[in-house]
């Protein structure tokens, strides 16, 4: 097995509080001693004990990047059962990605997602029953997975890349053809037909760069949906975890008629949270295709968030709903803790084994409780995570680029005069980079993308 | 009655192109073999086109011959014109081919095999393969003679329960009129062996007194004939050439088929057998390529003794009399005499899935078998089966590791890949667009990409082996020093890139450099290479291929590097599919049959998706590890 060291921000993209860049493999210390500079002294962290924390900075060509805390961990005794370092950042996502950025450069590779997961598999620190579990989870999954990776890629985007492929594609089997068959397929004037392909391919491929270096391609987290009957105060929820005034909140029950979506950041844990209709029996018909709706979101959750209202009874929607959410990973909220009860903690207990929070979204109580309660489901693995985002958007941003790198050779060869056969070597690559992108192509990477299902930054 | 001969090694049923080589290998690597044939006067048989070699197929001979196949040996002695084609397409497409005399060849073939020795030829029909608990102990021929064996290797060819047909004319022959087979498919299918039936055809031949060259444009041979054996000096082999003729089919010609078309067997379904798609007959072409006014057609001499000529691109399997119309109807056919009609050929063939690399049946320990048989077409591709399989059947007696040639080596590689891993249904071809990793399969390389795996296989005699060593050596040093040698933008550099339209120097660069620019090469810059030593055209031609085109090699030799990656990943043989989780149902029963060597096998097969492959790899991790674990 390859023993390259690894790194990634193990953190997701939070603007604001810490971020950790996690480095594993044989030369996680010596990029750190090249790196680190303490506070005072010369202390070298590869001499120091494992398992500390040290105070410093992160320091490139003599310019002070951030200041930081660094954990050394030496192997065996980590999660990789590699040598691990990990750096807490102090300086925003900015800055975390520039600490990133160094440690690459000093001969760290960029994690692939899941990649510590696996090396702590290959490595033997997860055992066969846990990596079994993972084997049963793959058809399940991977189809999942595949699908969501692809959903990543708005629509049109996706269409745009498997639309390149197929057009290099067809250039590589014409000139192949040609190659065959040279009696009924002449190349005479195709060069000049290709570089004008490669130059629309590839102006193509300029703007989803550009795009995806804005972020605006990879959009995933957990999906979270919140569902409880009319006027439980579901959108008031939303609005409190994002922090605006997203939903149209009333006191008038069905006001929210279709789903409401939203990507929020807990620490480090993104959640993309979509608010439904209340349930109900309706014969409102709009009203309706909300709440099938609603149900159809709570189906495919990874996590739901039910929101009761606590100053009224129990009725036959709370039934549905409480058999609906019987099977998933659920988070009862027992709302307007403010208002006179007829719901109690305990009533509420013997309907469910789900987690009850009870709050008020009205005086703010609660919330940091239920935080609490998704980041412990999270980290004790409860909850997965379907991607890192940053690293995600690196990997495609790297495979686009190397796409464009083919390509550019491609154009290269034309303008060399080279005879057509030279053509498919760099138009192939271009293919398979593209492949990457969408998942279509087997190579190990299938079985990264397999553990990239643990959790972020693992 | 029955009765027990002399036992043998190896026994090679058939002596074609496939049985000639197998046979040759397993005696070359000191086996007692028996050769058995239909006729000792079909010996290396060419019962098609006249010629070796040719797209892709060239590539295949000097394969062959880099691994101490006799193939490339033998069109070198026998050839009565060479071409070297597609010279103006990159050195990756460029291949030989050379015209033969078809007598000469056969006779030239069987007069080796005569003179081989721990060989024997002998002419019978072989009509059952002896095994026992899945085991080959012999063959039994129709006299009823036991040869009791240790390896098996068929190479019936087309011979199996073959039927020629032209029309409504069918005969129950072989090739040329040559006795069909008619009792081996049974005893082969009695051991579980699937059977396919495919279909080949041949063009007519025409008397050259008969043919009006005046109306066709004449093809030469090449000035310098590049021999096909890399041990042929060509000096040696310098002889006049005959000359090929191009003419063309007109819209009188395909209109003659179009309204003839209901009466050939393949249209009217008296033929069963699927044919070769990228070999149609004339009929395929005209309903294929409707929207063609005309297409290509050379005519070939068979050899130089005798007046037979080959109309290469009109095989046919139309009546007769339609067979005159259409032929008459070419430029300068007009007044054709046809000597031998065209027809199609039925014959049997297994299914080549049933196969390992090593060329050896899965279920049958010791049966091994190549060329058309296994489902392919072309001289060329059987011979290259024929000396694998000869080579794997004598490891096998000699308990030693098979030979096994990956994608990324060689076109053989990629020949018994897909034929034993890709599900086909018609007779294979080799083609220059099934080899992903072309730039690096040259023809003119194939001596230093194979030559090793011949000497240590013991085809290669130590002789030839040091003398690849020694070309290695001076291509590698010749190289460094050009990367090395600095030339300055002085008067004579500057004069010479001149004269050759190649911009001029603004500050000093490497030779290398230099032969990397598209309109320049080695030789050209001979005047400025003062340190220059005298080196063989081959070692200057490796050099320049090697300088000039290092960005696309070295791009190739990455991608060659991603495909050994899964190719690396074996699969234990004792590894248990029932018990790898989460395996679809399809993808289960596929690996189970075919038992991919590697994970690159097995996600090439059909029906296995890229998820049962990443189940596989996962199962694979573990079980590899747990089995460390064991051992410590």
């Amino acid at each position: 097995m390859t023993t390259d060291t690894i790194a990634a921000i193990a953190t997701g993209l939070s603007n604001a509080g810490i971020g950790i860049v996690r480095i594993s493999g044989d030369d996680a210390f010596s990029i750190i001693d090249s790196i680190y500079k303490p506070k005072s002294g010369n202390k070298i962290l590869s001499k120091e004990n494992s398992h500390t924390l040290h105070y410093g900075y992160i320091v490139e060509e003599g310019q002070m990047i951030d200041e930081v805390m660094v954990a050394i961990m030496k192997a065996p005794r980590t999660y990789t059962r590699e040598n691990t370092i990990e750096i807490n950042c102090h300086g925003g996502i900015v800055v975390v990605r520039k600490v990133l950025e160094t440690v690459l450069k000093h001969g760290a590779r960029i994690a692939e997602p899941g990649e510590f997961t696996k090396r702590a598999f290959l490595n033997g620190r997860i055992d066969l029953s846990q990596a079994e579990a993972v084997c049963d989870i793959i058809h399940a999954k991977n189809e999942l997975m595949l699908k969501n990776s692809l959903n990543q890629l708005r629509g049109t985007v996706l269409e745009l890349i498997k639309d390149l492929r197929m057009r290099i594609l067809r250039d590589i089997a014409y000139i192949e053809a040609a190659l065959d068959d040279p009696e009924h397929i002449s190349l005479e004037g195709f060069d000049k037909e290709l570089s004008e392909h490669v130059q629309e391919e590839s102006a193509v491929i300029d703007q989803l760069l550009t795009e995806s270096r804005n972020g605006k391609i990879i959009k995933e987290g957990i999906k979270t949906v919140i569902v409880g009957k009319p006027n439980a105060g579901k959108s008031s929820l939303l609005n409190s975890l994002v922090g605006d005034e997203r939903a149209i909140v009333t006191d008038i029950a069905g006001t929210t008629r279709d789903t409401l979506e939203e990507t929020i950041n807990l620490n480090g844990i993104i959640l993309n949270i979509i608010d439904t209709a209340g349930i109900r029996d309706t014969k409102d018909v709009i009203e309706k295709i909300g709440v099938e709706k609603a149900l159809k979101n709570a189906m495919d959750a990874d996590l739901i968030i039910y929101v009761l209202d606590s100053s009224t009874n129990l009725d036959e929607n709370d039934e549905v709903i409480l058999n609906l959410v019987q099977n998933k990973k659920t988070i009862l909220l027992l709302n307007k803790s403010d208002l006179e009860q007829q719901i109690s903690y305990e009533d509420i207990l013997k309907k469910t084994s789900h987690k009850v929070i009870s709050i008020s979204i009205k005086e703010n109580t609660g919330l940091k409780e239920l935080e609490k309660a998704i980041k412990e489901m999270f980290f004790e693995g409860e909850l997965s995570f379907n991607e890192d985002i940053y690293i995600t958007n690196e990997r495609q941003r790297e495979s686009f680029m190397s796409a464009l790198e083919s390509l550019k050779l491609v154009n290269g060869s034309i303008d060399a005069g080279m005879p057509e056969d030279f053509y498919s070597i760099d138009l192939m690559n271009a293919y398979e980079s593209l492949g990457k992108v969408i998942g279509e192509n087997i190579e190990d990477d299938l079985v990264n993308m397999i553990f990239k299902e643990f959790c972020m930054g693992k | 009655m029955s009765y027990i001969y002399e036992s043998y090694d190896v026994v090679v049923v058939g002596a074609g192109h496939a049985g000639c080589e197998a046979a040759l290998a397993s005696a070359r690597l000191s086996l007692k073999t028996i050769l058995f044939t239909i006729s000792m006067d079909s010996v290396a048989m060419m019962p098609c086109n006249p010629n070796i070699g040719g797209t892709s197929k060239g590539h295949l001979v000097r394969e062959i011959d880099a691994l101490g196949g006799e193939m490339g040996v033998n069109i070198d002695k026998t050839y009565i014109q060479s071409k070297m084609l597609n010279v103006s397409k990159g050195p990756a497409v460029h291949s030989l081919r050379a015209q033969a005399d078809k007598q000469e060849y056969s006779k030239s073939m069987r007069n080796v095999l005569e003179n081989t020795p721990n060989l024997i030829l002998k002419q019978a029909e072989v009509t059952e393969i002896l095994a026992q608990d899945r085991k080959i102990t012999g063959v039994k021929t129709y006299s009823g003679a036991i040869y009791p064996c240790k390896a098996v290797i068929l190479c019936t060819g087309t011979y199996l329960n073959a039927r020629c047909i032209y029309g409504e004319t069918v005969n129950a022959t072989g090739p040329n009129g040559l006795k069909a087979a008619n009792y081996l498919t049974d005893s082969l299918k009695s051991l579980g062996i699937e059977m396919y039936r495919f279909k080949t055809g041949t063009p007519a031949r025409i008397d050259s007194r008969s043919i009006d060259f005046s109306k066709m444009e004449e093809q030469f041979g090449d000035e310098t004939v590049v021999p096909f054996s890399f041990t042929t000096n060509p000096e040696d082999i310098k002889k006049e050439q005959i000359s090929c003729w191009l003419t063309y089919t007109n819209e009188n010609t395909h209109e003659i088929i179009r309204a003839n078309i209901g009466r050939s067997p393949l249209f009217s379904g008296d033929i069963k057998g699927t044919g070769p798609r990228y070999c149609p007959s004339i009929e395929d072409k005209v309903v294929k390529f409707a929207d063609k006014d005309r297409h290509q057609v050379f005519i070939e001499p068979e050899g130089l003794y005798t007046n037979e000529m080959y109309i290469a691109g009109m095989s046919s399997s139309l009546p007769e009399d339609v067979q005159y119309q259409m032929y008459r109807s070419v430029p300068g056919l007009e007044n054709a005499q046809i000597v031998r009609n065209a027809y199609a050929i039925e014959y049997d063939c297994i299914n080549p899935l049933q196969l390992k690399a090593s060329l050896e049946f899965k279920v049958i320990d010791g049966l091994f078998s190549g060329g058309q048989f296994n489902g392919s077409s072309g001289y060329e591709e059987a011979a290259a089966q024929g000396l694998i399989a000869g080579i794997n059947a004598a490891m096998k007696v000699l308990n030693k590791e098979p030979l096994i040639i990956d994608r990324s080596e060689a076109y053989i590689g990629v020949l018994i890949d897909d034929l034993v891993t890709k599900e086909t249904h018609e007779p294979y071809r080799m083609m220059t667009s099934r080899a992903e990793y072309r730039l690096l399969l040259r023809q003119d390389n194939a001596d230093i990409r194979l030559t090793k795996k011949g000497y240590e296989v013991g085809l290669i005699s130590e002789e030839r082996y040091q003398k690849l060593i020694q070309k290695e050596d001076e291509i590698n040093s010749e190289m460094i020093r050009l990367e090395n040698t600095v030339v300055g933008a002085n008067k004579e550099v500057q004069e010479l890139l001149q004269q050759n339209q190649s911009s001029l120097l603004n500050t000093a660069t490497t030779l290398a450099e230099l032969i990397r620019r598209p309109e320049l090469t080695y030789e050209m810059l001979e005047k400025i290479d003062i340190k220059r030593r005298k080196l063989s055209a081959d070692i200057i031609e490796q050099v320049n291929i090697n300088i000039k085109y290092d960005g696309y090699i070295k791009r190739q030799l990455r991608q060659v590097d991603q495909f050994k990656k899964l190719e690396n990943k074996i699969i234990p043989e004792e590894l248990d599919y029932m018990a790898v989780p989460s395996l679809r149902i399809e993808a289960r029963q596929k690996l189970i049959k075919f038992k991919p060597l590697s994970i690159g096998q097995a996600s090439r097969i059909s029906g296995v998706s890229p998820a049962d492959v990443s189940v596989l790899l996962i199962y694979l991790t573990q079980y590899n590890y747990q089995k460390s674990k064991e051992k410590v």
